[in-house]
C-alpha cells in the first residue's frame, strides 16, 4: 500500500474544497433555532442553528450582519442563508450566514410569493377580467371592521364629498385566523343581496401579519368571483396584498377607496354640466342664425313697399317683427333663462307658426331670395306660406332704393 | 322619446350625441328644436338620476341564519 502522508494544514484544505465544489453546501437555505449566541467584540456573531436532533456550529461576519433588520436572541426560529465550509483552524466545519430573517416572517413572505405566482398563472389578476367600476354607483357596501380606522375614513370621505349615497357596512374581523372566512361570507352576502352595485373591502393600515386575511386565497377568490365590482382600499400606499391584485381596482388606502368609489359621481356632474351649456349655446346659435334670416327676409318689404304691399299690411310686418325680436331677445337673454323658457316653449318658435303671422319665405331654385341679384325677369319663383306655396313668375326687378 | 329603459351611461351618451349634432349645425330649426327639446329632458334624466340615490349609512346585522336586519349605523365616538 502506497503510503502517502498528509499534513493536517493539506487534509482540512482538501475537504474544504471538496465542501466548496459541492452545489448544496455552497449555496444553501437552512431554517432553525439559535442557541448560544454571540456577539462578538469584533462585530461577527456566533451561535449554534438546531432543530430537535441535530445542532450546526454558524457564524455571521459583521460585514453580513450590520443590516439585520432584528435583534436576535437565543430561541428565536431564523431562515438563514449562506455556505458550509471547514475552518481550517480547528478542523470544524460551520455554517457561514450571509442573510438570516425570523421565520415567522420569512414563511409569510415565501407563502405570499408562491400564492400570488400560482393566482397569477391562474388568470386572476388579469386586466381582461377587470370589472368596470360603475359609472353611478347607488349603493356601496362595504366589508371592514366596523370599528375600524379604515370605515372612520371611509365615511368621512363619503360625508364629505358625496352625501347622497347609500352605504351598507357588512362587519368582518380584517385580522387573525377568523378574519378572511368572515370577509369572504361578506363578499357572498354582498352579491347575493342583489341590489349592491360597488363592494369596497377595506382596512387600516398594520404589520404584514396583521393584514395577512387579504393575502390568504379564500379572500382572493372571492374578490375574483364576485360579480359586483370590488375596490380594495387595504394598509397603506406600501402595502400590496394579494386582494389587491386580484380586486378590480386597488386603492393605496381606505379613504382612497371611497374617493375612487365617488370621484366618477363628481365627475359625472362636471360632464352634465358641461354638456348642458354646450346644449344651451348650440340651440342659442341655432336661433340666433334663423333670426337672422328672418331679419333679412323682414328688411325686403322695404323693396317691394310702394308697388306690392298696402302700407298697413307692412306696418303689420313691422310690428311682427318687433314682437319677434322682442321675443327672440327675450329668449336669448342668458343661457339659463333661454333654457327654461325655450325648453317649455318651443312651440312658439316653429317657423310655422312664425309664417302663420304673414310672413313668407320666396325661393328660387332651392334657394331663399335674399337680393334682386338672386332672380332675373322671366325666373319661376316660389313662396311659401303657412297654409301652402305659390308659384309666381318675375316680371321684372328694380334695384332702386326706396326712400321713405 | 321613451327614456324609461335607458340607463344613466346610455342617456349620458345619447345626450353626448345630441349635443354634437346640434352643434355640427346643417339642421333645419324645426330638428334643431327637436334636438334641442330632447336634450333638455336627457339633462333632466340624467339629473335626477344623479340625485336619486338614497343618503342612507347602515351596518347589517348578524342573527343566527347569518346576515339579516340592517340598521343605521352609528359610529362610535373615539376618545384615544
Amino acid at each position: 500500500m502506497n503510503r502517502e502522508i498528509y499534513t493536517i494544514t493539506e487534509i482540512n484544505k482538501y475537504i474544504k474544497e471538496i465542501f466548496a465544489r459541492d452545489v448544496i453546501l455552497n449555496n444553501l437555505w437552512l431554517t432553525g433555532e439559535i442557541s448560544n449566541f454571540h456577539h462578538h467584540s469584533s462585530g461577527h456573531m456566533y451561535f449554534t442553528l438546531k432543530d430537535d436532533d441535530s445542532a450546526i456550529s454558524a457564524v455571521m461576519f459583521r460585514g453580513n450582519n450590520r443590516n439585520l433588520g432584528f435583534e436576535i436572541e437565543d430561541g428565536m426560529k431564523v431562515i438563514a442563508h449562506g455556505y458550509i465550509s471547514i475552518y481550517e483552524v480547528r478542523g470544524t466545519y460551520q455554517f457561514y450566514v450571509e442573510e438570516m430573517e425570523p421565520a415567522g416572517i420569512g414563511a409569510l413572505y415565501l407563502a405570499y410569493e408562491q400564492l400570488k405566482e400560482k393566482l397569477e398563472k391562474e388568470g386572476l389578476f388579469a386586466v381582461e377580467h377587470k370589472k368596470a367600476i360603475p359609472l353611478l354607483p347607488k349603493k356601496i357596501g362595504i366589508v371592514t371592521s366596523p370599528t375600524g380606522a379604515a370605515i372612520r375614513d371611509i365615511l368621512s370621505v363619503i360625508r364629505r364629498r358625496f352625501p347622497n349615497i347609500y352605504v351598507l357596512i357588512v362587519p368582518s374581523l380584517v385580522q387573525g385566523e377568523d378574519a378572511a372566512p368572515q370577509i369572504v361570507r361578506g363578499i357572498d352576502y354582498l352579491n347575493r343581496r342583489g341590489d349592491i352595485d360597488l363592494i369596497i373591502v377595506s382596512r387600516g393600515g398594520g404589520s404584514i401579519e396583521d393584514l395577512w386575511p387579504f393575502n390568504e386565497e379564500i379572500v382572493a377568490r372571492a374578490v375574483f368571483n364576485s360579480k359586483v365590482p370590488v375596490i380594495s382600499g387595504i394598509g397603506h400606499e406600501t402595502d400590496f396584498t394579494i386582494t389587491d391584485f386580484a380586486a378590480d381596482l386597488r386603492a393605496p388606502t381606505p379613504s382612497a377607496a371611497a374617493e375612487l368609489a365617488i370621484s366618477s359621481r363628481l365627475e359625472l356632474e362636471k360632464q352634465l354640466d358641461n354638456l348642458e351649456i354646450r346644449l344651451l349655446n348650440g340651440i342659442r346659435n341655432k336661433l340666433e342664425y334663423y333670426r337672422k334670416i328672418v331679419e333679412s327676409l323682414a328688411e325686403k318689404r322695404a323693396f317691394t313697399k310702394p308697388e306690392e304691399l298696402l302700407s298697413e299690411k307692412s306696418q303689420r310686418i313691422d310690428e311682427l317683427a318687433r314682437n319677434l325680436e322682442w321675443n327672440m331677445e327675450k329668449r336669448l337673454g342668458s343661457l339659463k333663462e333661454s333654457f327654461k323658457i325655450i325648453s317649455g316653449k318651443l312651440e312658439s318658435l316653429s317657423p310655422l307658426k312664425t309664417l302663420a303671422r304673414g310672413y313668407s319665405i320666396t325661393g328660387c331654385q332651392g334657394a331663399i331670395i335674399k337680393s334682386i341679384e338672386d332672380v332675373n325677369p322671366g325666373d319661376l319663383i316660389r313662396t311659401i306660406v303657412h297654409d301652402g306655396e305659390i308659384k309666381s313668375r318675375v316680371l321684372e326687378k328694380a334695384s332702386k332704393k326706396i326712400d321713405y | 322619446m321613451s327614456q324609461k329603459k335607458l340607463s344613466f351611461e346610455e342617456a349620458l351618451k345619447k345626450l353626448e350625441e345630441t349635443v354634437k349634432a346640434l352643434e355640427d349645425g346643417g339642421l333645419s330649426l324645426d330638428k334643431s328644436l327637436e334636438l334641442f327639446t330632447e336634450g333638455v329632458q336627457l339633462v333632466k334624466f340624467c339629473n335626477e338620476e344623479l340625485n336619486k340615490a338614497e343618503k342612507k349609512i347602515e351596518m347589517v346585522l348578524e342573527s343566527e341564519e347569518g346576515f339579516a336586519d340592517t340598521v343605521p349605523f352609528v359610529q362610535e365616538e373615539e376618545f384615544d
